[in-house]
């Protein structure tokens, strides 16, 4: 369908330019045609107004030629030739009709002057509507190019985000299946409990690499589960000291933000101290709207550097960037032996 | 049986679980003595100059020191057994003499087999021998980010950027760092092997020399030249190492 036909506000556009073309033809007709002012507007006004209509069929022959084809003009011409005899023959009809009446009597014998007017004015309006369509199509087309691209992106963002959600590190498990395998001889109950953990743990990681969001608190149940299990491996080396502010749990955040950090908080901190170290969990909404997170850990900075670490981090940073964009913070700081994690969010709760 | 006939066993693994399995095994053997555990590298490098083990169960990652530094620092007298969850490291292990390499969780048949295998190994007493150190190996694409050097009883780690030079010494390489020298038992082959090529450059059959430390060449004699580092230190350039170094410096 014509892109002008279908919106109003175009077509109402589109006939409100028509107005001085209908003037510029009435007075051609007045001053070459010979005819007067009221013979002129009776015959000219009609006439434009379906000429206006006549040239919006220009919409589907730009469609089909493309303006690039070498014949495309020659095309168009023969379209304006054939456009402009319609006109002519239009003319006869309503100057026959007219000339019935005894204001407009005879008017159909004076038409001579207008055909030749009728022609070229013809000529000239249908290739104008032929340009006017071109410019609507490659508008268009830059449209959906534009929306098609809006659309890719969105489409790339979503796979990024998938991407992102890691699976769970098998080394983890390879060493959770490890200290079962030495519990189940010395201490087959923990050994069950720890089991229980991990396939807790399991189970809540499966489906929420789907979800675009997840509550907060969901989030902080699997960092737990994943913490219980871990302190099963570490004993006494693993302490978490946490303070969450009643009221957040609700709030909404992509799924698999806090775990990785807390992950990375034991692979690259606690299994790096013989001697054991530290985890600390802070969770504020200092004000109503922003939700704060802050990630501590000790490490030992002599320790030989273990691979991966960078990789979470940047991953949490990309999945904070494509959700809130410029809204939220990411800010890591290295003390010594301390390392930091500091999150900011907008704090939205599902409606 | 005497004592001393036993196969003295150290097991190194900074998980009391992971140490516990390994001990729950080797309890039925009566072949093998446990004369020690540590749960870090450090302590494991300490424990092996004390304790003299013939064994040695290593884990890879580990607080101080990884295995393969811990490996580095012992030398290759001792049979190792790798312990660990991670498979990436078994070229590497190999290539370090290891006796095996056992991936977490692993099971009792399969921990029997590296024992038998290590002690057909401790058996026939394989000589050590130089070029068979440790640190000719490194994980692919990988480069050393530091080296451990045993000082008396202490180790002392240095990150390969604060590395000035190596210069060869016999069997050992002096490494240059901050002013002081560390004598490592090591060709200096081998720990040219394992720097990143990018920064470090071989200007002379006994030299070594850190990129960054060279301030400028002068001329040296006839066929010869010198580096000049920004401590001062001169160290002599041969002409295969002045072509090397040349097209270094070109390419930066």
């Amino acid at each position: 369908m014509n892109p002008i036909l279908i919106n109003s506000r175009r077509l109402a556009l589109y006939l409100s330019a028509w107005g001085p073309i209908c003037a510029i033809v009435l007075y051609l007709f007045v001053s070459l045609g010979g005819l007067t002012w009221a013979r002129a507007a009776a015959l000219g006004i009609p006439l434009c107004l379906i000429y206006a209509f006549v040239c919006l069929s220009a919409w589907y022959s730009c469609r089909t030629i493309p303006l690039e084809n070498s014949g495309a003009w020659l095309a168009h011409l023969a379209g304006a030739l054939v456009a402009s005899l319609l006109w002519i023959l239009i003319a006869r009809l309503i100057a026959d009709l007219l000339s019935a009446t005894p204001t407009f009597s005879r008017l159909d014998q004076q038409l001579a002057g207008v055909y030749r007017i009728l022609f070229g004015t013809g000529v000239l309006l249908y290739l104008l509507a032929v340009a006017l369509h071109y410019v609507l199509l490659s508008n268009q087309a830059a449209q959906e190019a534009a929306k098609r691209e809006v659309e890719a992106r969105a489409l790339a963002r979503e796979s990024e985000l998938k991407a992102l959600k890691t699976q769970v590190n098998p080394h983890f498990i390879f060493n959770c299946l490890n200290s079962i395998s030495a519990l189940t001889s010395s201490d087959p109950a923990t050994a069950r409990e720890m089991c229980i953990r991990l396939g807790e743990f399991l189970r809540k990681t499966l489906g929420i690499g789907e979800k675009s969001q997840i509550a907060l608190g969901e989030e902080l149940e699997l960092v737990h589960a994943y913490l219980s299990v871990e302190q099963i491996r570490f004993g006494k080396r693993l302490s978490l000291e946490e303070r969450t502010d009643a009221g957040v749990l609700p709030c909404l955040v992509p799924p698999l933000l806090l775990q990785p950090l807390v992950e990375n908080a034991v692979r690259h901190g606690i299994a790096t101290l013989a001697e054991g170290g530290w985890i600390r969990l802070e969770i504020m909404n200092g004000s109503p709207e922003k939700l704060s997170i802050r990630i501590e850990n000790n490490f030992d900075p002599e320790a030989p550097r273990r691979k991966g670490a960078n990789i979470g981090l940047k991953n949490v940073r990309q999945r904070l960037d494509t959700t809130y964009g410029n809204r939220a913070k990411f800010d890591v700081r290295t003390n010594e032996d301390q390392f930091q994690v500091a999150l900011e969010l907008p704090a939205e709760k599902s409606a | 049986m005497k004592m001393d006939s036993r196969i003295r066993t150290l097991i190194v693994d900074d998980e009391d679980l992971a140490r516990q399995i390994i001990r729950e095994m080797l309890q039925k053997h009566s072949e093998i003595e446990i004369v020690g555990e540590c749960s870090n590298g450090f302590d494991a490098v300490k424990a092996v100059a004390e304790l003299k083990p013939d064994l040695l169960f290593l884990d890879i990652q580990m607080p101080k020191l990884d295995g393969f530094e811990v490996l580095e620092l012992i030398g290759n007298e001792i049979a190792v057994i790798f312990a660990t969850a991670y498979d990436e490291h078994a070229l590497r292990a190999f290539e370090v003499h290891a006796v095996d390499y056992l991936l977490k969780p692993f099971r009792a048949e399969r921990f029997e087999a590296a024992l038998e295998l290590a002690k057909q190994r401790i058996g026939k007493k394989m000589p050590a021998s130089l070029e068979q150190l440790s640190t000719t190996a490194r994980d692919p694409g990988q480069y050393a980010e530091r080296i451990v050097v045993k000082d008396g009883t202490r180790v002392q780690i240095i990150p390969v950027e604060k590395l000035d030079y190596a210069e060869a010494q016999d069997d050992y390489v002096a490494l240059a760092s901050q002013g002081k020298k560390y004598l490592k038992q090591q060709t200096i082959s081998s720990l040219e092997f394992a720097l990143d090529a990018k920064n470090f450059v071989r200007i002379h059959r006994s030299y070594l020399v850190n990129l960054e430390r060279v301030t400028r060449l002068e001329p040296y004699g006839r066929d010869t030249h010198v580096a000049i580092l920004s401590d001062g230190a001169r160290l002599p350039v041969s002409r295969a190492g002045l072509k090397r170094l040349e097209a270094f410096l070109k390419g930066k």
